[in-house]
C-alpha cells in the first residue's frame, strides 16, 4: 500500500541530477513528447534534468526543414475557394428562374468540391499523425495537440481542409511562444472565426460565440466575467472576418464605440479585449491549470479540491506565466524541472489519449508505423479524430477515453502495431513488415554480458521499460504480472527469442497498466 | 517461443491463473453492481436506471445519405409530384395503399412494412424536420444526433443516460451495431458499446497464438490487483478490463443463438437479428442503434424498382423479421423502433436521374406500443422552400415523447430545452 503514503511535494525546485535516473527520464519524454526507446531514454538521462528539459524545450535549435515544405507541396490552398462573383451571381440568376437543371449543376460541383476537401483533411491526419511519430522536436507536437484541444475547432463545422491546416501551423509556430500572440492570433484565426461565426459578425447584430469562448474556454474559465462582458466583447470583435485565406478587418462592420469589459472602459478592438483579458487575475491560472492537465494529472474543475500540494505548485507557476508575460516557455521548464512533476503519484498514473497510445507505441517501441489509415480510423473509435474534435470544449480528456469499447480498441490496436496483422473490422492494410523488439533488451548486455538472454532479467526489463514504475510501488519482480509473464516464457521453452519478445509485449499491451504513462 | 507448438503452457497456467480467479470472485465488478443497485430500486427486475418503465427499449434506424422520404411514403394523390419527378415517380397504381381517404402510400417494394402497419404496429410520421435546414450529410447528421441547431454537442440519448444515472457510467446502456458509435449515444458520462461484430468485441490477441489466451484471461478477469488505490487511474482501468471481459462474454454469447425468425440475408437484417438475440437474452440495454446507408441516391436513383426499391425493400423485410422474432420471444411490445435519415431530398427530381440534397421526409416508429396510422399532414409540393419541402412536425417533438412517453425520461433535461411532445404512441 505503498502509493497512500507516497509524498506529494509541492516543491517547484529543480529536481537533483542524482533524483533524474531512468524511470525520471523515461517520464519526462514520455509527457514533453510521446516516450521512446531505451536509447531515446538513455541519451535524455546523459544530459542530466536541465540539459535534458532544455533540450526538448529548444526545440527551434533542431533542425526540421522539410517539414513545412512538406505540407506546402502536399496540400492545395484553395480547394474550398469561394465562388467568382460571376459564378454567383449565375447561381442565383439560376435560383431565381427556377432552372432546376443549373441550380443542380451547381449544387453537383459544390458537392465533387466537399469531396475532394474531405480526402485532403484524411491526408492532412495520417500527415499529422505521421509526424508525430517522426518529428525530432516530439515536445513541438505535443504542444501544438495541446492548442489544438485547447483552441478546439471542428473540420465538420468549416468544412475548410485549408484553413484547418492553416491553424494547425499557427499552433505549431507558436507552440512554446507566447499565449499572448496566440490569443490575438486566434481571433484572426479563419477556421476559428468561422467555427465561431464571427465572420458574419456585424456592428447591427454581433454574434457573441467566440467572445463568450474566448473567456469561458481559452482563457479566463466560468466565474470570471459577466453576460455582460460577453456583449461588450463581442461589439469589440465585430469586423474580424476572412476572405479566401486572410483575415480581414471590416471596418464598416466594426463597432468602434465605448464598451464596458471585464471592468475597463475605451473603444476596445478585438486587439484591446484580449488585453483586457490577459491582464485579468483568472487567466494565467486557468491557462496554467489547463497545461497542468495535459502534462501532469488530472485536477479537479474546482481547485479548491485539489490536494495543497498541487494547489500551490499551480499558484508559483501562475505567477511565473504572469511575470514572463504570458511567455509559455519558462513556465513549461520550471514544472518540467520540478520536483513536483516526478513525484511517484505523477508517473505512469495519467490515462494515455489516442494519440499518446499510437504515437508512443510507434516511438518507444519502435514498431512500424504499419498504415496510418488504419491508425487515424482506430484513433477515430477510441474517440480522437485529429481536426474534429467533439466540441470547442476540445477533448475532456481523462478517464473519458476509457469504456468497455475502446479499451479492446487499444489493446488491439496495439496487436496491429506489433504483428502487422490487422483485426478484421479495422480499415486499413494488414501490413507484412515484419517486427523485431531485440533492441528493447540490448542494452542489458552492455551492463552484463548474456543478461540479454536471461528470461528472469528480460521479463524484469521489459515491464520496466514499456510500462515504468508499476502502480503497487513494488518492484515488477515482486509482482503477479511478472509471475504471469515468467510462465508464459517457461510454457514456451523459456528462451529469449524474438517471437517470445513480441509475444510478451501482445501481453504486457493487453494489461490495464499499459493505458497509463 | 516457437509460435505455432506450445501446448506445454496450457495446462500449467490453467493450474496457477485458476488460483488466481478464485481470488477476483470477491472483486464485484461494476457492471455487476450497477446492476444490482438497480434491481433494489425497480422491483420488476428488468430496469437498469431507476425510474424507467419496466424494461422499455428503444431501437433506432439511422438511414444514412438522405432517404427520398417522398418516394418512401408516396403522396400519389397530389399530380405536383408526378409533374416534379417524371422518370423516377412511382406510379398511382403501383403504391400500396395505406387506406380510404389518404391520399400517400408506401412504396411497392416494402410490402413487409405494410402488413406491420396492417398489423397496428407502424406509426408514419409525415414532414418532419427543422428550421433552416442544413443539406450537408456531415452537419445534418450531427443536428438529429445533437438534437441543436448547432449539430454540437453531446448526442441527445447520451443527454438522456448521463441525467439518469446518478453519476456513474450505466453498463451496457447504449449498444450500437456498427463500427462507429453513434453520436446520439454519446454522452459526457455514458459511452456507448460499439461493433460490427460481435467477433471484434474482444480481445483479438488470442488469435495470434493459442498460448497468450489463458494469461489475457487471466490479467482481464482479475479485475483489481491487490495494493492498488481504488480511485487512482490503474484500478478504474483495472475495473474496466473486467467489466469489459464481461460484457464482451455476454454479448457473444447472446449473438451466438438463433434467431427466432428467418431474417433477410442484408447487412440490416444480420444487424437487427444481433439486437432481437441481445433482447433475448436478457441484456441491461436501454438502446440499441443501428444503421443502413446507401440513400445519397443523386443518379439513377429508380421508381417503382432500381436502387433506391431495393433500399426500401432491405429496411422493410429487416425490420418486419425483427418484429416477429420479437413477437416469438414475447417482446414485442417492449420494442419501440425508431427510423429516421439525415435529410429528405428535393422534389424535383435532377438531370440525372437521381434526387439531391432535401430537407422535410418521413420518420417511422414501429412496436405494438407506437400510434399506428398515418400521422400529421403531408408537406405541401408546391409551397416550398427552395426546392425543398417545409417542415410539419420538428423532430425534436418526436424525440421528447420518446424520451418522455416512452422510456420515462426527463425530455426537457436531455434536449436542453421544452420540446412539446407529439403523439406518437398508442
Amino acid at each position: 500500500m505503498q502509493a497512500h503514503t507516497r509524498d506529494i511535494t509541492s516543491s517547484t525546485r529543480p529536481i537533483a541530477r542524482a533524483q533524474f535516473g531512468y524511470d525520471q527520464a523515461r517520464h519526462l519524454l514520455l509527457r514533453a513528447g510521446f516516450g521512446g526507446s531505451p536509447d531515446d531514454v538513455r541519451t535524455l538521462l546523459d544530459l542530466g534534468p536541465e540539459g535534458a528539459v532544455d533540450h526538448l524545450l529548444n526545440f527551434e535549435d533542431i533542425p526540421d526543414d522539410d517539414a513545412d515544405a512538406d505540407a506546402r507541396t502536399r496540400f492545395k490552398a484553395d480547394i474550398m475557394a469561394p465562388l467568382s462573383r460571376e459564378a454567383r451571381q449565375a447561381y442565383q440568376r439560376a435560383r431565381a428562374a427556377q432552372d432546376e437543371d443549373a441550380v443542380a449543376a451547381f449544387r453537383a460541383r459544390r458537392q465533387q468540391t466537399q469531396r475532394a476537401d474531405r480526402a485532403q483533411i484524411a491526408d492532412m491526419q495520417r500527415w499529422w499523425l505521421s509526424r508525430m511519430m517522426t518529428t525530432p522536436r516530439p515536445l513541438q507536437e505535443k504542444l501544438t495537440l495541446f492548442w489544438h484541444g485547447h483552441f478546439a475547432t471542428g473540420y465538420r463545422t468549416i468544412e475548410n481542409s485549408y484553413h484547418m491546416l492553416m491553424q494547425n501551423q499557427l499552433f505549431r509556430a507558436h507552440a512554446a511562444g507566447s499565449f499572448q500572440t496566440l490569443l490575438r492570433a486566434i481571433t484572426r484565426d479563419p477556421a476559428m472565426l468561422a467555427y465561431l461565426d464571427n465572420h458574419r459578425s456585424h456592428k447591427r447584430a454581433p454574434n457573441e460565440n467566440l467572445a463568450r469562448e474566448l473567456m469561458e474556454l481559452f482563457s479566463l474559465g466560468v466565474g470570471a466575467y459577466t453576460e455582460q462582458d460577453i456583449k461588450e466583447g463581442a461589439r469589440a470583435l465585430t469586423g474580424h472576418t476572412f476572405e479566401g485565406n486572410n483575415f480581414q478587418f471590416r471596418s464598416d462592420w466594426h463597432d468602434g464605440g465605448t464598451k464596458r469589459i471585464l471592468g475597463k472602459r475605451g473603444a476596445f478592438d478585438g486587439d484591446g479585449f484580449v488585453r483586457a483579458i490577459l491582464d485579468h487575475p483568472a487567466c494565467a491560472p486557468y491557462l496554467v491549470r489547463k497545461l497542468y492537465r495535459f502534462f501532469v494529472a488530472d485536477i479537479p474543475d474546482d481547485v479548491r479540491t485539489a490536494p495543497p500540494a498541487v494547489r500551490s505548485v499551480l499558484s508559483t507557476l501562475a505567477s511565473t506565466l504572469r511575470r514572463k508575460r504570458y511567455d509559455i516557455k519558462p513556465m513549461l521548464r520550471q514544472l518540467l524541472l520540478s520536483e513536483h512533476f516526478y513525484v511517484p503519484n505523477n508517473m505512469s498514473a495519467q490515462i494515455k489519449s489516442p494519440a499518446q497510445l499510437v504515437v508512443g507505441t510507434v516511438r518507444a517501441l519502435k514498431t512500424p508505423a504499419r498504415d496510418l489509415r488504419a491508425l487515424v480510423d482506430a484513433m477515430g473509435l477510441m474517440g480522437q479524430t485529429l481536426f474534429m474534435p467533439p466540441s470547442v470544449a476540445g477533448w475532456e480528456g481523462g478517464r473519458s477515453w476509457i469504456n468497455t469499447s475502446t479499451l479492446f480498441i487499444r489493446q488491439n490496436t496495439t496487436n496491429y502495431l506489433l504483428t502487422g496483422k490487422k483485426p478484421s473490422g479495422f480499415r486499413g492494410k494488414r501490413d507484412r513488415s515484419e517486427y523485431d523488439p531485440t533492441h528493447l533488451v540490448a542494452p542489458l548486455a552492455l551492463v552484463e554480458p548474456g543478461a540479454d538472454r536471461n528470461p528472469d532479467r528480460v521479463c524484469e526489463h521489459m515491464l520496466r521499460v514499456v510500462l515504468g514504475p508499476s502502480p503497487t510501488g513494488e518492484r515488477w519482480i515482486e509482482t503477479e504480472r511478472y509471475e504471469m509473464i515468467r510462465s508464459f516464457m517457461r510454457g514456451n521453452g523459456d528462451r529469449v527469442t524474438r517471437d517470445m519478445l513480441v509475444g510478451m509485449l501482445v501481453l504486457i499491451g493487453a494489461f490495464p497498466e499499459h493505458q497509463l504513462c | 517461443m516457437d509460435l505455432h507448438n506450445s501446448k506445454a503452457y496450457t495446462r500449467r497456467a490453467f493450474i496457477q491463473h485458476g488460483v488466481m480467479l478464485a481470488s477476483a470472485a470477491v472483486t464485484v465488478p461494476s457492471f455487476l453492481h450497477g446492476a444490482a443497485t438497480a434491481l433494489a430500486q425497480a422491483p420488476s427486475g428488468l430496469s437498469s436506471i431507476p425510474g424507467t418503465d419496466e424494461g422499455r427499449i428503444l431501437v433506432v434506424i439511422q438511414l444514412g445519405g438522405g432517404n427520398d422520404g417522398l418516394n418512401t411514403v408516396v403522396p400519389f394523390g397530389d399530380g405536383a409530384y408526378y409533374n416534379a419527378r417524371r422518370q423516377i415517380a412511382v406510379g398511382e397504381r403501383d403504391v400500396l395503399r395505406l387506406g380510404k381517404g389518404l391520399a400517400v402510400g408506401l412504396h411497392p417494394q416494402m410490402g413487409a412494412l405494410k402488413s406491420l402497419y396492417d398489423d397496428g404496429m407502424l406509426g408514419i410520421v409525415q414532414g418532419v424536420g427543422y428550421p433552416n435546414p442544413n443539406r450537408s450529410h456531415f452537419k445534418s447528421m450531427d443536428i438529429w444526433q445533437t438534437a441543436e441547431t448547432s449539430g454540437v454537442g453531446d448526442g441527445w440519448l447520451g443527454r438522456y443516460f448521463d441525467n439518469e444515472c446518478g453519476g456513474e457510467p450505466l453498463p451496457n446502456a447504449g449498444v450500437a451495431v456498427g463500427r462507429e458509435a453513434p453520436l446520439a449515444l454519446q454522452g459526457r458520462i455514458n459511452k456507448p458499446i460499439a461493433f460490427e461484430n460481435a467477433d471484434l468485441f474482444r480481445w483479438t490477441g488470442e488469435d495470434l497464438h493459442p498460448s497468450l489466451k489463458a494469461p489475457y484471461n487471466a490479467t482481464a478477469r482479475r479485475g483489481m490487483v491487490d495494493g492498488v488505490p481504488a480511485g487512482s487511474n490503474a484500478g478504474f482501468l483495472m475495473r474496466t478490463a473486467l467489466d469489459a471481459q464481461l460484457a464482451s462474454d455476454e454479448i457473444r454469447k447472446a449473438v451466438a443463438m438463433t434467431p427466432l425468425a428467418e431474417y433477410p440475408r442484408s447487412r440490416l437484417g444480420r444487424d437487427l437479428a444481433m439486437i432481437a438475440s441481445m433482447i433475448r437474452a436478457g441484456l441491461k440495454t436501454r438502446i440499441y442503434y443501428a444503421a443502413l446507408g446507401g440513400f445519397d441516391t443523386h443518379a439513377g436513383q429508380g421508381g417503382a424498382q432500381g436502387r433506391h426499391a431495393n433500399l426500401l425493400n432491405q429496411y422493410a423485410d429487416a425490420i418486419k423479421a425483427f418484429y416477429d422474432d420479437l413477437k416469438a420471444q414475447d417482446n414485442e411490445s417492449r420494442v419501440l423502433t425508431m427510423t429516421f435519415s439525415e435529410f429528405g431530398r428535393r422534389v424535383a427530381q435532377n438531370g440525372s436521374g437521381g434526387t439531391d440534397h432535401g430537407a422535410a421526409a418521413p420518420m417511422f416508429l414501429a412496436g405494438p406500443m407506437a400510434r399506428p396510422g398515418v400521422i400529421g399532414k403531408h408537406p405541401s409540393l408546391t409551397d416550398l422552400d427552395s426546392g425543398d419541402l417545409k417542415y410539419k412536425i420538428d423532430f425534436r417533438s418526436v424525440y421528447a415523447a420518446i424520451l418522455k412517453d416512452w422510456l420515462g425520461g426527463d425530455a426537457d433535461a436531455a434536449l436542453g430545452r421544452h420540446w412539446r411532445a407529439a403523439k406518437i404512441l398508442a
